[in-house]
């Protein structure tokens, strides 16, 4: 066997550091790439082939037809990439600036000052650094708007699973609103309580179980079966009451579209977090119904009701916006414009990391098995989210699920659940025995989150700890004996 | 637990927390984890679940229900999906007509139709099988005046082929029906989407969707009301989607 080689990009168009982004991407020149392996030459016409090539097979690329086509290319492409320096990602946007908005919103914030420190970094000798001891958790903070998220998806496409973990390990996104999310040694959970028919005894019974299990300290997040402004209020004024009788650090949300939060803000309902499902281009986003511009309002809107309170650091909250993504989202709306699915995640969080969230999960198992075939593919892109997200200054959580038609099942839920805690995730769901009857997925128990925080030692965020060990929590339990009192009639 | 205390449950507390929610509250522990028994049952949805997802639609026998209890010819087609593996794999062949069908619609008298009614298997045949003859024998009722297309029955089929088939129709409005993807609890939830001048390239924003049409969730009756107030609107403002749903939220919730 020969030993493989590489052979090296061609040159990259010289760049310099007040160079704005944009610019360079208007025009600038396209670029192949290659790589040989043995005596085989493999030849990749753009960055976003390169980075779609080197992408760990998973069926979504396959779909939209982008995958490597063996796994030689892959690993063929994974060499080009690993020699490209980070400057060329600044040169050569995977989606074209003048068409989409999320490129714009990535050139445009790009922080040339905190990129400064790997600027002469190739997208291999970053995965190097990020790895080293060099890289602690406040340079890897320090770094966070320097980097693009073509730059973290392309390095942890170079990445094992424990490399993954150990780097996201590292660096902790801490966020605040009732409660502290992301300290290190604690792990939330959102206690999500779905129902059917959004039966307020029936939210309230999920409530109740998942609250005497200690669940909830991310969010109580209620996903509403009906989209409407009265549903959404009536089910935030649920939550606000039982919050304010039992004098629970906690904050609500009522997952219905971000339109539908904000008329219910603008007639006066107790709105914490304001939610919607974000993905990684504009007309991804159209899709789901969303523009920057909208959610910028409607991260005005939130924080100009002050509801967050003191956090155990003497802080008051103010993250006011929640965010859910997934691999395939753009795909599955046919607006990927060729680029890899987990690219197109990572772009999700430079949306996401505009509006100061306080909590961004991926519901990575949630597409199904033309994105992410099986409990393999699910676990990886899990990790990938996780560590991407982390590294581009989000507090990521990772709603650990899979469906029905996909090939997985509890093991692998188990599986990604352990190496998650290991990463450091902020916060995990927890759903009544992992069965969400409304949205007909499987996720994380109450149980599970007790089972992470005890085989890792890990604890709840502190404000909800204390309450736990507290007057209130004890309250409940006592009254929660005579369940008429406390549940809607 | 770093001196929490969690309560044991009393089970009268835990009786009545299960009487108000399908979701699997209460469901006691051992040391953090789930008992043998909670265990195993849910292990014994998951399997009924993923059999749900692998079953095959009985087309013939949906269809003459369908035309017993309608009184309507029901056309039967199929996606360019051969079979549940492509299905499940290939999103976009079960969003199209294969090419046998897409020659019957096109050889069909075209409309002007307002509406044209589509039920597909989706990802539960079950939930076909058991709610698509009733709802829509009570969608009719409401429906009365208006100029519907032949109702179509489309094996291997995704939202989107309403699309294809609404436009093939002439149909200003299209509604499919279809099995949405099994939960635990609810192997047989039926969905409903209407799209407004159903085209190939709408997008979900532009559907509205009411779901979990099942004994244990939305009723017959409930549902094709829902349905029904949707459709009213959707011909008065001519839009299906994000826009329309704001205005009609009052409406599905009165």
């Amino acid at each position: 066997m020969q030993p493989w080689r590489t052979l090296s990009q061609l040159p990259i168009a010289p760049i310099s550091a007040k160079t704005p982004y944009s610019d360079l991407a208007i025009g600038g020149p396209l670029m192949s790439f290659s790589s040989s392996i043995g005596n085989h030459r493999y030849q990749f016409a753009d960055l976003r082939e390169l980075l779609a090539k080197a992408t760990p097979a998973r069926s979504g690329d396959v779909l939209a037809r982008v995958a490597a086509e063996t796994a030689e290319e892959r690993v063929a492409a994974q060499f080009a990439l690993a020699d490209l320096p980070l400057v060329h990602f600044l040169a050569e946007p995977v989606i074209p600036y003048e068409i989409d908005e999320v490129t714009r919103l990535i050139a445009d914030t790009h922080d040339a000052q905190a990129f400064s420190p790997v600027r002469s970094l190739t997208v291999g000798e970053l995965r190097d650094w990020l790895l080293s001891d060099e890289a602690t958790g406040e340079r890897l903070a320090a770094l966070a708007p320097g980097l693009t998220p073509e730059m973290a998806a392309a390095v942890s496409k170079l990445m094992r699973v424990q490399d993954l973990i150990g780097a996201a390990a590292r660096i902790r996104v801490v966020t605040r609103f009732r409660t502290t999310v992301g300290l290190p040694g604690r792990l939330s959970a959102r206690l999500q309580p779905n129902h059917p028919t959004d039966e307020a005894a029936g939210i309230a019974a999920s409530i109740l179980d998942g609250l005497l299990l200690g669940s909830g300290d991310a969010v109580i997040g209620i996903n509403p079966a009906g989209d409407g402004v009265e549903v959404t209020t009536r089910l935030l004024r649920l939550v606000d009451a039982l919050r304010e009788r039992f004098q629970i650090p906690a904050q609500s949300c009522v997952l219905a579209h971000v339109t539908t939060q904000m008329a219910a803000l603008e007639q006066g309902a107790p709105v914490d977090l304001i939610f919607q499902s974000i993905a990684g281009t504009e007309a991804a986003n159209r899709s789901f119904g969303v523009s920057l511009a909208m959610l910028e309002e409607a991260h005005e809107a939130g924080k100009s009701l002050g509801r967050g309170a003191m956090c155990a650091d003497g802080t008051i909250g103010c993250n006011v916006m929640y965010f859910e993504t997934g691999q395939g989202s753009a795909l599955s709306a046919n607006a990927h414009h060729g680029v890899d699915q987990q690219t197109l995640e990572a772009r999700a969080y430079a949306v996401a990391r505009r509006f100061e969230p306080m909590l961004v999960n991926t519901v990575v198992g949630f597409i199904g098995p033309e994105y992410l075939y099986d409990g393999k593919q699910i676990v990886r892109a899990g990790l990938e989210d996780h560590f991407c997200g982390k590294l581009l200054g989000l507090p990521m959580g990772c709603d650990v699920c899979y469906t029905n038609h996909a090939e997985a099942d509890q093991d692998d839920m188990d599986v990604l659940l352990t190496l998650l805690g290991a990463a450091g995730v902020n916060y995990i769901m927890g759903v009544p025995g992992a069965d969400d009857v409304m949205l007909n997925y499987q996720s994380t128990s109450f149980h599970d989150a007790l089972y992470l925080r005890r085989v890792l030692g890990l604890r709840p965020a502190p404000e909800f700890e204390a309450w736990l060990q507290g007057d209130g929590f004890g309250r409940l339990a006592l009254d929660a004996a005579n369940p008429e009192r406390l549940l809607p009639a | 637990m770093s001196g929490i205390a969690y309560p044991e449950m009393l089970p009268t507390l835990a009786a009545r927390l299960r009487a108000l929610t399908p979701a699997r509250v209460a469901l006691g522990r051992t040391g953090v984890s789930q008992p043998t028994r909670e265990q195993l049952a849910f292990q014994r949805c998951h399997a009924q679940a993923r059999d749900a997802v692998h079953a095959r639609l009985e087309t013939a026998a949906l269809a003459a229900e369908m035309e017993a209890t309608t009184g309507r010819d029901v056309l039967r087609l199929h996606s360019a999906a051969a079979d549940r593996t492509c299905y499940l794999q290939r999103p976009d062949l079960g969003r199209a007509l294969d090419e046998p069908s897409r020659v019957r619609l096109s050889q069909l008298q075209p409309g002007p139709f307002d509406l044209a009614l589509i039920v597909a298997d989706g990802l539960s045949a079950l939930a076909v099988e058991r709610h698509a003859a009733p709802l829509l024998c009570e969608l009719l009722r409401r429906l009365e005046g208006w100029r519907i297309a032949p109702a179509c029955v489309v094996e291997q089929g995704r939202v989107a082929i309403g699309d294809e088939i609404g436009s093939l129709l002439g149909a200003e409005i299209a509604v499919v029906l279809i099995g949405e993807r099994p939960g635990l609890s609810s192997p047989d939830s039926l969905g409903a989407y209407i799209t407004w001048q159903p085209r190939p390239g709408r997008t979900d924003a532009e559907r509205n969707c009411i779901s979990n049409i099942r004994a244990e969730g939305l009723g017959y009756a409930d549902g094709a009301g829902q349905l029904a107030s949707l459709l009213a609107q959707a011909r008065r403002r001519k839009m299906t989607g994000v826009a329309l749903k704001l205005e009609s939220a009052r409406a599905l919730e009165g």
